[in-house]
């Protein structure tokens, strides 16, 4: 008899030392918790430092996509009209959100590092056509000290779409 | 079956035929031997080292010859002393292959290997990826890892343009020499080359224009990586986005087999468009080849220019208008008009809406006035009787054969006819070629004969009369004919350059006559497998047309009417004379072709189009109608071969397929109600009321078999990205020569237009600009020019010299053309090359500008 009340009043001890304690709840949307590391949220289209897109429309991306959610269409780069180093670029890219599940195999085939799947999570429509993402509201502004594109660039300075591979170690 | 050998590929026994590969042979028994260089098609060359596997021979007893035999009883083998490569070594008896060995794997590990230490890698933006045998062949045999140091890769300028259609990455090239081997071989056009060694070889044009051949875009199907690419294609989708969708070429009489790729574009506005015209293999009609003509000219049915609405003229002008107004207001007319009402068609359109065309007017209206807008070469009937025999292919004429072609520059008109002609020739057949000027095929004749200027049809009623004889005279004329009686298959083909139409419909009966004589053993050289004549039409369709009645005096299968309606040419003077009051013109442009002058005393002139064409502009009703690859439907090659096209994309507006809208108006005419489709247009209509077609339905078009070579399959490696044919590779319609003797022909006779003092003919160029041709901007750069070619005599005596710019005056019409002084023209003979059609010897007036 003794030994329940000593166990219920442990019981309430606990209750009542978390009263003290700061609470791990997070007020959202008024607060925001940080999310991990490897957090897949939105997708991002990169850049290079010079502002060149890294995306070169391959459409990788769409065949590995197990939703069927990404749709690219390319376009030739030219030197007094380069969106991305090389020959191709991706003139249409568009993510449905509502389709994707946020699996990363889209990074993963992406032969340049274009696509990033980011820290934004917060997706929600009123309706079905604002659920795709364009080209432009995926890709990231022009870094600093880069240009927008299209740029006009020197003859033979980005004739590569794919970075050079190194020598395996 | 003497020549056949045993072989036995990794234990599997076969019997093939002397002569052929081993990695062909292997291919039967579906061992594939991997290839880059070898092709089924080309000559080996073992260039790639790919194809490299052990093979032995049974050992003989050098004293005694005997075989020798191991203690099992079975032979000893040798198995030489090294790898040896499959493509070049010729199979015999008794060979053993192995291509599963360790050294064989270990032989492609290091052939991949190598190859890709000067290869980008640069997949993810190549057209090839995807269907690139590089890349598969990679994935298969490579090791995944390389000895070799990346900084030492080779790197070359990817972007090096062969002329407008074909672009050149030359470090994607693996150097298997298949592009400068189709085009020299193959093609007969050897414009690119290697230059330099090593790894720095490269591919170059040596033309002006760069890579100047009508056969261009097959280089990028055979190439084994994305070296080569199409102007037209770049980078236009990945391959495994596109939707293929099997095809008929909706240009030239052959009929070529197409496969259409197929996408939906934002760029298009979220429309399905053609993004490239690939071959697909039909051995009987292209094999797996397409000229550029067929592979760029589609452009035309996505053109912002379509027609989308119907039209309708209120108040003197052309205003959009609902489908049933338009079609309401157009029978009423026809129907006031009755039995006097006038139709005029192209020779385009598919076989249900020639039908249904030909039945609104024998039915609906019981008129017989009609015929086809624009008739260049008569001789429907002729192939009708003595056409082509059904189960022939050109592709087995060869030692032994004759083929004729007269008065017609096959390399221009029908380029795949022109190819399979020329390689028939390479494998011994007889060319005889009658023409009036060189052309192309000149090279390969064995009797080669330019006759004067307007003596067609006498030099052949001299060859007709030369073989009825056949007192083995020795004059050239007499030989021919001896070569033609006495040749176990002839084929004849006959054109209509610098001839009338009258002139045509004779040429057609004295080559149905000479090859209707029979020879000592009694055979004559029709309704036999591979002999019989084929008219060399202006169009896709121009048999089917025929077929199907759009003639004044032949009902569908070639029945006679008793009382022919108006020809086109008396359709076009009644126009003008007020006798033709109300005239229906599908798919056709009598205006801006210059046979129609306006609209004349027209009362009511109703336009089908797929364009405003000139004549459109002029009509009181226009009708949208679907183009080729929105719709399905038959078109009749020039070997009578009735083959299947699929819809594409969807149809542009509001536009209906030809046949159908003609059938709502017979409805509304009182005739049955619209069929639901095209297939059972072919069924309910052509199939019961064409005698010729009555065996036939869309499942019996349809139908396939496995074709040797295997190519265009899964293993693209093996035949590169022509597609395999699943769809159809059409039935020919037998001649009436094969169910029965036909009788000989009375040649009427005819006199040839008159010649002035310089007479001219105007020959055909295959990029002569026209309503479809000239929407295809990537051909624009190649377009024909209008030209005037002369002998240099004849220039010296009119003081014009290459460059100048002259008028010739021709029916009334004054063209401006630019004159060249290049040996195309024979002395006393004008060609005038890349303008609009003008029939026969033109009495033209030249004048420098």
């Amino acid at each position: 008899m003794i030994d329940g009340i000593v166990e219920l009043l442990r019981g309430m001890g606990i209750t009542l030392s978390h009263l003290f304690k700061k609470p791990v709840t997070y007020q959202y949307p008024e607060e925001k918790r940080p999310v991990r590391y490897r957090f897949k949220g939105r997708h991002e289209l990169k850049r290079y430092d010079n502002g060149l897109e890294k995306c070169i429309g391959c459409s990788l991306c769409a065949a590995a996509c197990p939703a069927d959610a990404i749709f690219v269409e390319a376009s030739e780069n030219t030197d007094a009209e380069r969106f991305s180093p090389g020959e191709r670029y991706a003139s249409t890219y568009e993510i449905n959100m509502l389709r994707c599940i946020f699996c990363g195999f889209c990074e993963d085939a992406c032969p340049t590092e274009a696509i990033v799947l980011e820290d934004k999570y917060e997706l929600s429509f009123y309706d079905r056509a604002s659920a795709i993402y364009t080209k432009e509201m995926l890709i990231v502004p022009v870094p600093e000290g880069g240009q927008d594109t299209p740029q006009i660039t020197e003859p033979g300075m980005f004739d590569r779409s794919i970075p050079d591979m190194e020598n395996p170690k | 079956m003497s020549d056949l050998v045993t072989i036995f590929v990794d234990g599997i026994e076969l019997q093939v035929e002397q002569g052929a590969t081993v990695v062909d042979a292997s291919k039967r028994v579906d061992v594939d031997i991997p290839v880059f260089c070898h092709h089924p098609k080309l000559e080996p060359v073992g260039m790639c080292r790919m194809c490299l596997v052990e093979i032995g021979m049974p050992m003989r007893d050098r004293a005694t010859g005997e075989p020798v035999l191991e203690e099992d009883g079975s032979p000893q083998i040798n198995w030489g002393r090294g790898l040896q490569t499959g493509c070049t070594v010729r199979v015999a008896d008794g060979m053993r292959v192995r291509t599963t060995t360790d050294v064989v794997d270990e032989a492609r590990e290091n052939v991949i290997e190598f190859l890709l230490t000067s290869h980008p890698l640069d997949c993810p933006i190549c057209d090839k990826g995807g269907e690139c045998p590089l890349q598969n062949l990679t994935m298969a045999h490579g090791l995944g890892e390389s000895a070799f140091d990346f900084d030492s890769k080779m790197q070359n300028e990817k972007h090096v343009p062969l002329g407008e259609l074909i672009f050149l990455d030359r470090e994607r090239c693996i150097q298997c020499a298949r592009c400068t081997r189709f085009q020299d071989e193959i093609a007969d056009d050897p414009v690119i080359g290697f230059h330099n060694r090593g790894r720095a070889l490269e591919i170059v044009t040596l033309s002006d224009p760069g890579f100047d051949s009508y056969w261009s875009g097959n280089t990028t199907d055979i190439c084994p990586v994305g070296a080569l690419t199409t102007a037209d294609f770049r980078f236009g989708a990945r391959p495994w986005e596109l939707i293929p969708v099997a095809s008929i070429s909706p240009h030239g009489p052959e009929g070529a087999n197409i496969t259409m790729s197929t996408r939906q574009e934002a760029k298009s506005g979220g429309r399905v468009v053609i993004k490239r015209i690939m071959p697909r293999q039909n051995e009987l009609v292209n094999e797996i080849w397409i000229s550029d003509h067929t592979r760029f000219v589609h452009h035309f049915a996505d053109a912002a220019d379509r027609l989308t609405k119907p039209l309708i003229r209120k108040g003197g002008v052309l205003v959009e208008t609902d489908w049933d107004t338009a079609l309401t207001t157009v029978a009423e007319k026809l129907q006031a008009a009755g039995s006097s009402a006038a139709g005029l068609s192209g020779d385009r359109p598919s076989n249900e809406d020639l039908f249904a065309f030909q039945k609104l007017f024998r039915q609906g209206l019981k008129s017989h006035h009609i015929d086809l807008a624009a008739s260049r070469i008569a001789g429907g009937d002729v192939t009708a009787q003595v056409g082509i025999a059904s189960g022939s292919n050109l592709l087995d004429l060869g030692r032994g054969d004759v083929i004729v072609v007269v008065a017609s520059d096959l390399h221009e008109e029908a380029p795949i006819w022109w190819l399979r002609v020329k390689q028939a020739a390479e494998r011994g057949a007889q060319l005889v070629v009658l023409n009036v000027r060189p052309t192309r095929l000149d090279k390969f004749a064995t009797h080669l004969v330019h006759y004067p200027v307007g003596e067609a049809v006498a030099t052949v009623r001299q060859l007709l009369g030369a073989a009825q004889i056949s007192d083995g005279a020795s004059d050239q004329i007499g030989k021919i004919a001896e070569a033609i009686v006495g040749a176990t298959n002839v084929v004849a083909f006959y054109g209509y350059e610098g001839l009338t139409y009258a002139e045509t419909d004779v040429l057609a009966k004295s080559l149905a006559n000479l090859l209707q004589v029979k020879n000592s053993d009694g055979h004559s050289h029709v309704g036999r497998v591979n002999n019989g004549l084929i008219a060399v039409w202006p169009h896709n369709n121009t048999q089917g047309a025929w077929d199907m009645g759009i003639h004044p005096a032949l009902a569908p299968g070639y029945q006679s009417v008793d009382q022919p309606g108006r020809s086109a040419a008396e359709i076009y003077s009644g126009v003008q004379d007020g006798t033709v009051q109300t005239l229906f013109v599908m798919a056709a442009d009598p205006v801006g072709d210059g046979l129609m002058n306006g609209r004349g005393l027209l009362d009511f002139l109703v336009v089908q189009e797929l364009f405003l064409t000139e004549t459109a502009k002029v009509a009181d009703v226009v009708l949208p109608a679907q183009s080729w690859a929105e719709r399905d439907g038959t078109f009749t090659n020039g070997e009578r071969r009735v083959q299947r096209y699929y819809p594409a994309i969807q149809p542009v507006g509001e536009s209906r397929p030809d046949w159908q809208i003609i059938e709502q108006i017979g409805h509304k005419m009182g005739l049955d109600k619209p069929h639901f489709a095209a297939s059972l247009v072919f069924k309910k209509g052509i199939a019961a009321g064409v005698p010729q077609y009555s065996d036939m339905d869309y499942r019996s078009i349809a139908k396939v078999e496995k074709q040797y070579p295997d190519v265009g399959g899964e293993d693209l490696y093996y035949g590169g990205t022509s597609y395999e044919n699943k769809h159809g590779l059409g039935q020919q319609w037998t001649s009436a020569a094969e169910s029965g003797d036909v009788a000989m022909f009375t040649v009427p006779d005819v006199t040839p237009s008159a010649a002035g003092a310089l007479p001219v003919i105007r020959t055909a160029a295959l990029y002569t600009p026209g309503t479809l041709i000239n929407r295809s901007d990537v051909l624009s750069p190649r377009m024909a020019q209008p030209t005037l070619h002369l002998h240099a005599a004849d220039a010296d005596r009119l003081s014009i010299a290459t460059g100048d710019a002259v008028i010739v005056s021709v029916n009334g019409q004054s063209l401006q053309l630019s004159a060249h002084v290049n040996g195309a023209a024979p002395q006393g003979l004008a060609l005038i090359n890349g303008v609009s059609y003008a029939a026969g010897v033109l009495d033209a007036k030249i004048e420098t500008a």
